[in-house]
């Protein structure tokens, strides 16, 4: 008599196959990460170093100085003294609470992997627009960066460069990244056809149609996705200190461990504070560099 | 058609065909075999965008392409400066196979060869009017002050003298297109490529334009390539036109023949609705002379007047038409004097029209004269006749001037001297 049992029961691979491809796949990434571990960390060296003494930097100015340098980075940016006084306010509350130090370290770090984003992902989004293959090539290793639990991928970054900044900021760049490439690609393919093939009629070359015309047009949407970008990075704030990322999140994990409900409400103030004001003064440089396009008041 | 013009044909496309789809060059058998648009659609799911077109545009003419929505002009205009390549076929220009220009070549021949205006205007909208009009000389790497003094000096001939540092969202839409021409006459390129240019502007501004088009083109005497979808646009501006339906060329010929003898019932059917007063010029209709005087004494005239049927002709001498005379005048002057000479006989007055004046505007000088006008061209030479029987056939919808060939090949000869 045939054996039905597979009808009733889900006929699943025996334990020690798939004991086999664990073990397998495991040692493979160990070896690799033995062999070539250090490598790869050297690579990043550079990135570290740079990280250090820009999170020096703002820990170790004076807290006048930095306040006062953010707050015109903001001005200069937003043109907004609304703004520019928010920043004032929330800054001196922060520090008054005894957050500036973790918070310094975050802005640092939020910072560089904002601009590390953009540096990789502009241009990964500019290629998706140019070839509908590299698009749907690229598309499902978004999705799935973007939905990938971000623990999972902390376990191989953890595995190959250890606990720190650097895997920190990976795992953050990694989540963070998607938003700036599909909308530089978005932004890219809804620029105007009919100007894109005026600049074309006139001579110009590739590079010309991309300086002159595409990324200038798609700048709004390029925008949008650069301040999503920030506020995905600073989501992942408290994920990346569970690696030995200092900063606003630590004191947030310890809370949860602990239980201590003011620490934990205080520090996500802080990062929250850290989100509006990067969202507003993005938003108001995007505003401002869109209404010079149209005409408006602005020289 | 191309019998005008003794030189070499500025362009000339050759056998061009387009197939949208993909895989175009399979489908092209069935094409050549000529199959249906509808018919190849169905079976491979592939457009045939244009079909054995064969066109030469000579140096300095207007040259109109027209044709409904769908009927494949904007496809054919993007070949010239290869914003679309063809299935197969050839475009040359000066001789130049535009086709076998690689990337670089290819951007070299835009940039100095061709200017294009476009529908929607096509204006970048970060960048300023004038940076916009100078686009095309900086894409050349022409420094900035050199463009920036060529395109102040286009915005002025445009008339938009001012608006230099504005915004293209800033203007209206007349203005934006004269942005767009001016940005297109900025580079010198001798042809200019005009898509639909004139169709997003409300009518006014529309002629407006067409005007100026026309008042430029007098002066720069370049080889403008024009595509509308509107016959009377199409007969104001255009030297010759080009009539395409379905991506089939159906007729290409002056004005005239289009409006007098369309090749087809689609022809036809556009020709009908055209405002004639406002398209046709007298020269196109006019008849010959019938009744000239060419005599020195009075006695002569009076002969030659008997010699022909009707009582009244039009006096010629040297120095071009002088007027009407009567016979009844001419035998009472002949009672006093025989030998006296035509030059001090008092000829009737009239007031001559010229040939190039637009039907429109002598409608009613016409209407009221009793003799047909006599027409003159700008030297003052007599060159025919209009009466106002004549006038009114030629204004009803019925009339095709099929029959009569003599005045079309008349009319050839002369159009393009004083254009």
């Amino acid at each position: 008599m045939a054996d039905f049992s597979w009808l009733s029961k889900f006929p699943k691979m025996d334990r020690a196959t798939l004991l086999e491809i664990r073990k397998y796949l495991d040692g493979t990434f160990r070896d690799f990460s033995r062999e070539y571990g250090d490598v790869i960390e050297s690579f990043f060296d550079p990135l570290l170093d740079f990280l250090i003494w820009f999170e020096k930097l703002l820990v170790q100015s004076p807290w006048w100085a930095v306040l006062i340098s953010i707050t015109a980075l903001v001005y200069l940016t937003s043109r907004s003294w609304k703004l520019s006084l928010g920043v004032i306010v929330s800054f001196l509350l922060i520090g008054y609470f005894g957050m500036w130090e973790d918070t310094m370290r975050t802005l640092s770090i939020i910072t560089v992997c904002t601009l590390l984003a953009i540096v990789l992902g502009v241009p990964i989004g500019i290629l998706m627009a140019r070839n509908n293959r590299t698009q749907s090539l690229v598309t499902p290793i978004l999705d799935v960066m973007q939905t990938m639990p971000a623990f999972v991928y902390l376990i191989p970054v953890v595995m190959l460069l250890g606990i720190g900044k650097v895997p920190g900021v990976i795992a953050v760049v990694i989540y963070a990244i998607p938003p700036v490439i599909r909308l530089t690609n978005l932004g890219i393919r809804l620029v105007d056809k009919e100007v894109l093939e005026a600049a074309t009629a006139y001579g110009a070359n590739p590079m010309q149609r991309l300086m002159g015309v595409q990324l200038p047009l798609a700048s709004p949407t390029i925008m949008a996705g650069i301040n999503q970008t920030i506020m995905m990075a600073l989501g992942m704030v408290v994920i990346a200190s569970m690696i030995g990322v200092k900063g606003l999140g630590q004191p947030v994990l310890k809370s949860i461990t602990n239980q201590y409900f003011t620490l934990g409400l205080f520090n996500g103030l802080a990062i929250v504070a850290l989100a509006i004001i990067f969202d507003r003064t993005s938003q108001a440089y995007a505003k401002r560099s869109q209404k010079h396009m149209q005409g408006g008041q602005h020289d | 058609m191309t019998n005008e013009s003794p030189t070499e044909p500025l362009i000339q496309i050759k056998d061009l065909f387009k197939v949208f789809g993909k895989k175009p060059t399979k489908v092209m058998p069935m094409v050549r075999e000529g199959l249906s648009k509808d018919d190849i659609l169905a079976k491979t799911g592939h457009t045939v965008g244009l079909k054995a077109i064969n066109l030469d545009i000579h140096k300095g003419e207007i040259f109109v392409i027209m044709g409904l929505s769908g009927s494949g002009k904007s496809t054919l205009i993007r070949h010239f400066n290869r914003l679309i390549d063809p299935t197969e076929g050839q475009i040359l220009v000066e001789g130049i196979d535009v086709m076998k220009l690689n990337t670089k070549e290819l951007e070299q021949f835009r940039r100095n060869k061709m200017a294009m205006v476009f529908q929607r205007f096509g204006l970048m909208p970060h960048k300023s009017v004038l940076e916009n009009v100078a686009y095309g000389l900086s894409v050349q790497g022409i420094d900035k002050a050199t463009r920036n003094a060529k395109a102040t000096q286009w915005l002025e001939t445009v008339g938009l003298a001012g608006y230099e540092e504005q915004y293209p969202s800033q203007l209206s839409g007349g203005q934006q297109q004269r942005v767009g021409l001016a940005r297109a006459l900025c580079t010198d390129a001798e042809i200019l490529l005009m898509d639909e240019a004139f169709s997003a502007l409300d009518p006014l501004i529309r002629s407006e334009m067409q005007d100026q088009l026309i008042e430029l083109q007098k002066e720069l005497h370049k080889t403008i390539i024009f595509i509308t979808h509107d016959l009377d646009e199409a007969l104001r501006i255009g030297d010759r036109i080009a009539i395409l339906k379905d991506g089939n060329l159906i007729q290409v010929g002056e004005p005239v023949d289009i409006l007098l003898n369309p090749a087809d019932d689609y022809v036809e059917a556009f020709v009908k609705d055209v405002n004639r007063p406002r398209a046709l010029t007298v020269e196109t209709v006019m008849k010959p002379p019938a009744y000239r005087l060419t005599a020195d004494t009075i006695g002569e005239a009076l002969k030659q007047m008997k010699r022909i049927p009707a009582n009244y002709a039009y006096y010629v001498t040297d120095e071009g038409f002088q007027g009407v005379v009567c016979q009844e005048a001419l035998e009472d002057a002949v009672k006093t004097d025989k030998e006296a000479l035509m030059e001090d006989f008092k000829v009737e007055e009239m007031t001559p029209i010229s040939q190039d004046a637009l039907l429109e505007s002598i409608i009613p000088a016409t209407m009221e004269s009793d003799f047909p006008l006599p027409v003159i061209d700008s030297d003052g030479d007599l060159q025919g006749e209009l009466s106002r029987a004549h006038l009114a056939d030629v204004l009803s919808d019925f009339y095709t001037d099929g029959a009569d060939d003599s005045t079309d090949e008349e009319k050839q000869n002369s159009t393009k001297e004083d254009k």
